[in-house]
């Protein structure tokens, strides 16, 4: 099994060295100076020239790109933004952000959709199926950005979006404002980044909700008409003992894959959800700096979204590995 | 030649009738009303709107549904109703142009990779491996980031973000069917690489590429709407849809009809395209033919 890790794990790098590759040429591919963008058209020659020097934009393009490689995976410094600050600072509160409302939106949705697919798989084209089914098929039509716009509307009292009021702050300890707030004993700000956290995490935890609920009633459906259930059924079992214990863990496996890359997706950036509800996380991060045209944070963000989207994925391979006992003792 | 065009005719007559066929479950039909009802809405914009979409009305403006405006107007005075009409007709126009340059560059690619394999395979595949490392619509906000925000662009964009996905499609197909017996007997009586492909392979790799289009309107309409709402899409005049929600978010306490209109528009229109994608799945798809 172990050589079947190693090598998963290495063909991870390529992929890597080939992204963040990728959003290097782009980003130098983009029309207009970043320096220009940043200094405003009326900059002197003189000026554009120093920052050139500065930021290191007058070298030749491949030195620029090994220095780049250097920086980003041996010293994690994505340098400056345009507005001053260093950006590998900004961006672990960022990806704090964006990991509280990924893990906000994921919990449910993995504990209903599974609950929901195993109650439509006992009777396919009963009625929680057919409900089930409509539901799922609006859950991946509905466009999040209207869908979050739409509990705005409803839900009126509700913040419009940001993580906490204005006028309350919380000292970070895991950058999880919930978790941080709980950890300190600060109540009242507790129950604020709650209320903050609530629409969008019903926003974004719809699409896996829906796409999870789908992929266990499928699973479900196949476990549930193998020989060994019925002899299962048979002995005299209880229903409910049958579908828990011995169909559900039969059928986790797909489940477990969809739900891991589920949980990629929203980890990397849930751009439209943060967007709606000015949620300071990396999706918005990148987008906000796509439109100042601020390379050093699109570079950076692009980097961690795609390592945290690779790293999940890497994980829910091994898990698989991991939990199907055919593929870990079988010899390759 | 004549050979040729007994094949296109062949084709329609088949495409015909798979329509047909998927078309008589209900959310098979149910799509295709949906996506019938859009594209008459878009080719007929000009007649089934009641107003022009960029005229500001001075005295109408956030006016909520009437007789006059009956979806309201928003916050400039323009009719909301109209503006949705004629938005269908860009939204149809960037499914098509998007899902056709995925088609385009994604399904040659996926054909000469599974065909040829070798190290052209391990290279291909490599760069799919890259592209796909982007969740979601990521790579094409990057890649609006380059481009600069416009509907082409937006429209590039998205095609490129799904060349993977027929890539890949495509070369399953092909390594499953290129050891059958019909490819090594028209590689037999000696016909080239490229006969083989284009004549033999391809047209066997067609189904799963229709189901994965049809689906891939519906995204790619969601994709680009959700680029112009982050504001990487066309002017803000333009009635796009995912602009119209954008430039309504401001008033979405105060005049709710406005973020309605385009909601519903674009959801509808997804909503469609995917029924009537599952049902085509269903019936082109070997397993479930099996099955009956």
């Amino acid at each position: 099994m172990w050589s079947k890790f190693f090598s998963r794990l290495l063909l991870v790098i390529p992929t890597l060295v080939g992204a963040i590759t990728l959003v290097f040429l782009v980003s130098h591919a983009a029309p207009g100076s970043p320096i220009r963008s940043m200094l405003g058209e009326r900059a002197d020659a003189e000026t554009v020239r120093e920052f050139n020097e500065r930021y290191g934009l007058n070298q030749p393009i491949h030195i620029q790109y090994l220095r780049f490689l250097k920086k980003t995976f041996f010293e994690l410094d994505f340098g400056k933004s345009i507005e001053g600050f260093a950006v590998s600072d900004e961006l672990y509160t960022r990806f704090a952000a964006t990991l509280e409302l990924s893990i906000a939106a994921m919990l449910p949705a993995c504990i209903l959709g599974i609950a929901l697919g195993v109650l439509a798989s006992l009777r396919p084209g009963g009625l929680i199926d057919v409900i089930s089914a409509g539901m799922s098929t609006l859950g991946v039509s509905i466009p999040v950005f209207f869908l979050g716009l739409l509990l705005l509307l409803l839900f009126r009292s509700m913040p419009m979006g940001e993580r906490l009021d204005l006028i309350l702050d919380i000292e970070p300890i895991t950058g999880l404002f919930v978790i941080d707030a709980a950890l300190r004993g600060q109540w009242e700000e507790f129950r604020n980044a709650l209320k903050h956290l609530v629409l969008p995490a019903l926003t974004l935890g719809t699409i896996p909700l829906a796409i999870i609920s789908r992929m266990t009633r499928a699973a479900m459906i196949e476990v549930l008409q193998s020989d060994y259930i019925r002899t299962a059924r048979a002995k005299g079992l209880g229903s409910f003992r049958v579908v828990l214990r011995h169909a559900l863990p039969n059928a986790a496996m797909p489940i477990l894959t969809i739900s891991g890359m589920q949980f990629g997706y929203l980890l990397s950036g849930a751009v439209l959800t943060e967007t709606i509800f000015n949620w300071p996380g990396l999706g918005l991060f990148l987008t906000e700096a796509v439109l100042n045209r601020d390379f050093n944070v699109i570079q950076a963000s692009a980097f961690l979204i795609v390592l945290s989207f690779v790293s999940v994925n890497l994980f829910v391979d091994f898990a698989y590995l991991w939990l199907n006992p055919r593929l870990r003792e079988g010899a390759e | 030649m004549e050979y040729w065009s007994h094949g296109v005719l062949e084709t329609m007559k088949r495409a015909f009738n798979v329509v047909k066929i998927t078309a008589q479950s209900i959310s098979g039909g149910m799509g295709l009303f949906v996506i019938i009802s859009f594209m008459v809405c878009s080719m007929f914009a000009g007649t089934v709107a009641s107003h022009d979409p960029y005229v500001q009305d001075a005295g109408a403006q956030s006016v909520s549904p009437n007789r006059e405006h009956f979806l309201g107007t928003d916050d400039l005075g323009r009719d909301l109703f109209s503006r949705v009409v004629h938005g269908s007709r860009i939204s149809l126009k960037i499914g098509v142009i998007s899902v056709s340059i995925a088609i385009l560059i994604g399904v040659p690619v996926g054909l000469v990779s599974g065909y040829f394999g070798g190290w052209i395979d391990m290279f291909v595949m490599r760069i799919i491996d890259v592209l796909m490392a982007f969740p979601g619509i990521l790579l094409a906000i990057i890649i609006m980031a380059v481009l600069g925000p416009s509907l082409t662009n937006m429209m590039i964009a998205v095609g490129i973000v799904n060349i993977p996905q027929y890539a890949r499609q495509v070369r399953a197909s092909v390594l499953d069917i290129k050891e059958l017996d019909f490819v090594l007997a028209s590689r037999a009586v000696g016909a080239t690489d490229v006969r083989i492909l284009l004549k033999t392979i391809f047209p066997n790799t067609i189904s799963p590429v229709l189901v994965l289009a049809t689906l891939g309107i519906g995204t790619a309409i969601l994709d680009a709407a959700g680029l112009s709402f982050l504001g990487l899409g066309g002017q803000p005049a333009m009635p796009e849809w995912g602009n119209m929600l954008r430039s309504a978010r401001e008033h979405l306490r105060s005049s709710p009809w406005i973020p309605l209109a385009p909601g519903l528009a674009i959801s509808l229109t997804v909503i469609g395209f995917n029924l009537f994608g599952d049902a085509l799945r269903d019936v082109l798809d070997p397993k479930g033919r099996r099955r009956e």
